[in-house]
């Protein structure tokens, strides 16, 4: 079992042995998040990747209770600045999601109302959030739409999200998570759904919105060129587990567990047309939750894996400078990997 | 007229010239109706056993040229010549019986193959459309795709549902396969796919290419540059329904002449976070297909538009330099 070491003097967020559970089809629990720790300090950029079903999402969501039933978080803590998000009452709940902790999705459609203009929805966040009368509101709604680079934001005030390209959506909902506020940004795939020129621009958007607001943010993705674009630190994800956890510049140039390196070598090269070569590719799939192997929930694809791979499960070990890597060969020195 | 693209090469097996498609529109109920070019003049040609990808954001069209090559959808004018024959011409009787020489494979199996189907039934199907073989042949037949796609025998007898998105992805190209098409429209096959999966089916499609006595040719439909940068022996880059630069994948990618193709690969992601590249400077988004700018399509986001851009729409033309490259820029880069 993970010890829960205290949270870190500077960090904002602590997330500590979180576990989220989902009950099975016949009634048993399958443990979808595992034993999750990590810190995120103010300012600080990190990224939760990893492939779908790894559990990134949830962590995610867990992060302001918002997991949805019939999952459950089953332990853990989640420390904001300090205090229990989990035993908050209701109301400091409310007052936390958009006021502490600002959140966007993949598709801003599905988080905005669709019979509401998108000025309403700013003015009703500002006067919750930031106690302002309505003319007051009004006018920070306005600078915010201009803030994100709305094109035209007076026009907007009166916008349907509908009617707005899901690049304009994803900058509306950018200026709803952060109008109240927060000091970190939960961002969930957020240029997924978005076309490549867009998210060049939804990129540097959030990173100017670090600068200039000293938000943190929790950037949660499948994509390792997100990762390499926006992120300080990074978390990879496997099967529940967070299995590697480096600064980001460490993940790419020295990655320490098997499957880092393996999404690595399997993105295509850059500048490089295949000319009929074949990728270096993975084998298998990620184990189904309840389904995991009793020892290492890579060692089926893994490489590398020997006898105590099968036995026994790693825990995050040291992996050289600031690195932690869930694997027994996290200290050996690495391959090289690129 | 659009211009052909790479005259003097032997013939093409898909060759395709001046292809329209429009759609008709309401923003709502009351909204009034409005024309939609997706897809504007295109034209290309594809040599047998080679890909060819066409890249472009949502609204380029490549989905739609796409839909129109295998008829899935009537192109408004436009030529599509297939292994010589004049297939936008076919009859339905004679369309359908050449119908398993294409084959396609979409972005989402979940989504395109039928769960109250088993595997055999899906991926034999096709060959009990066209009556190919026995009973008998057919099983032996499927058996065998299962196996060059990876799947294991006992696949057959379990329903879709039952498999994982890459696995389902190998199912539909089996099915695509069966009748051992020349040709096999690829819509985003691994768009939908986790990464260390997609290069697992990548590597099967390259495969396949190589290894099928059919050689087919792949039309690879696709929006990530490094995926098809991978794959594609010639890209087609579409930008609001036109085809804007064409080329052989690698000159056209280290050496872009249009400025929408440049933009695009600045956009990437960057691979290594030590990569030093200027922030792309792309200002607005691509227009709506409905209200397109007047003359090049491009031209209210190029850094180096200029008067003529605004008032004429530029032809795509072979390269002066020959290099079997087109372009429609007044202006192409590198120049």
């Amino acid at each position: 079992m993970s010890a829960r070491p205290v949270p870190a003097a500077s960090s904002l967020l602590s997330v500590r042995a979180l576990t989220i559970a989902v009950p099975g089809p016949t009634g048993e629990q399958a443990t979808v998040v595992d034993g999750v720790s990590f810190d995120v300090a103010p300012g600080e950029i990190v990224a939760l990747v990893g492939e779908s079903g790894c559990g990134k999402s949830l962590t995610g969501l867990a992060l302001l209770d918002l997991v949805p039933p019939p999952v459950r978080i089953a332990s853990g803590d989640v420390l904001f600045e300090g205090r229990d998000v989990r035993g908050l009452s209701p109301r400091e709940k409310e007052r936390l999601r958009g006021g502490g902790v600002g959140l966007v999705f993949q598709e801003p459609g599905s988080a905005l109302d669709p019979v509401r203009t998108i000025g309403s929805e700013l003015v009703g966040v500002l006067r919750r959030h930031r106690g302002l009368a309505r003319r007051e509101a009004r006018e920070e709604a306005v600078r915010w739409l201009s803030r994100v680079a709305l094109p035209d934001p007076e026009r907007q005030m009166h916008a349907l999200p509908q009617a707005m390209s899901g690049g304009m959506r994803q900058r509306a909902m950018l200026a709803l998570a952060l109008a109240g506020g927060p000091r970190l940004l939960v961002a969930d795939e957020p240029t997924t759904a978005l076309d490549v020129t867009i998210q060049a621009q939804i990129l540097s958007l959030l990173l100017e919105l670090r600068r200039e607001l000293a938000l943190a943010i929790l950037l949660v993705t499948h994509d390792l060129g997100v990762v390499a674009e926006a992120a300080d630190r990074a978390l990879v994800m496997y099967a529940g587990e967070i299995v590697e956890s480096a600064s980001v510049p460490d993940l790419f140039d020295r990655p320490a567990h098997p499957y880092t390196r393996g999404l690595l070598a399997s993105r295509p090269a850059a500048g490089e047309a295949g000319g009929g070569r074949r990728l270096p590719a993975l084998a298998g799939t990620v184990p189904e939750p309840g389904l995991r192997p009793r020892g290492c929930a890579f060692e089926p694809r893994c490489p590398e894996a020997f006898g105590r791979c099968r036995a026994a499960r790693p825990t995050l070990l040291p992996a050289g400078g600031a690195s932690e890597a869930a694997c027994f060969l996290a200290d050996v020195p690495a391959k090289a990997s690129r | 007229m659009s211009a052909v693209p790479n005259p003097g090469r032997e013939d093409p097996l898909l060759s395709v010239r001046d292809l329209h498609k429009a759609f008709v529109r309401r923003a709502g109920l009351l909204s009034p109706a409005v024309r939609v070019a997706a897809v504007n003049g295109v034209a290309f040609d594809l040599p047998a056993a080679k890909t060819l990808a066409l890249v472009g954001e949502s609204g380029s069209g490549k989905s739609t040229t796409a839909r129109l090559v295998l008829r899935l959808l009537a192109a408004d004018r436009g030529t599509v010549l297939f292994g010589g024959i004049d297939w936008m011409g076919l009859a339905p009787r004679d369309l359908n019986a050449r119908r398993r020489e294409m084959g396609v494979v979409f972005q989402d199996p979940a989504t395109s193959l039928d769960p109250r189907m088993s595997v055999e039934d899906i991926v034999g199907e096709p060959l009990v459309i066209h009556r190919l073989g026995s009973r008998v042949e057919r099983r032996e037949r499927v058996a065998r795709l299962l196996s060059s796609v990876g799947l294991p025998a006992s696949a057959r007898s379990k329903g879709p549902h039952e498999f994982s998105g890459g696995q389902r992805q190998r199912i539909a190209i089996a099915r695509a396969l069966a009748t051992e098409p020349r040709l096999v429209v690829l819509d985003e096959p691994v768009s939908a796919l986790d990464v260390s999966v997609r290069a697992q089916v990548l590597n099967l499609l390259l495969d396949l290419q190589r290894d099928t006595p059919s050689r087919p040719a792949y039309l690879f439909i696709g929006h990530d540059l490094s995926v098809v940068r991978w794959v594609a022996d010639r890209t087609a880059v579409m930008y609001l329904g036109r085809i804007v630069e064409e080329g052989p994948t690698e000159a056209l990618f280290s050496r872009p002449r249009h400025p929408y193709t440049a933009l695009l690969i600045a956009s990437q992601p960057r691979r290594h976070p030590g990569e030093e590249r200027a922030t792309p400077r792309a200002p607005g988004e691509p227009p709506s297909p409905a209200a397109p700018p007047s003359g090049c399509p491009f031209h209210p986001r190029c850094p180096v538009a200029r008067a003529v851009c605004s008032q004429e729409v530029p032809a795509l033309l072979p390269d002066p330099a020959g290099a079997e490259r087109s372009t429609a820029c007044h202006a192409p880069l590198g120049n």
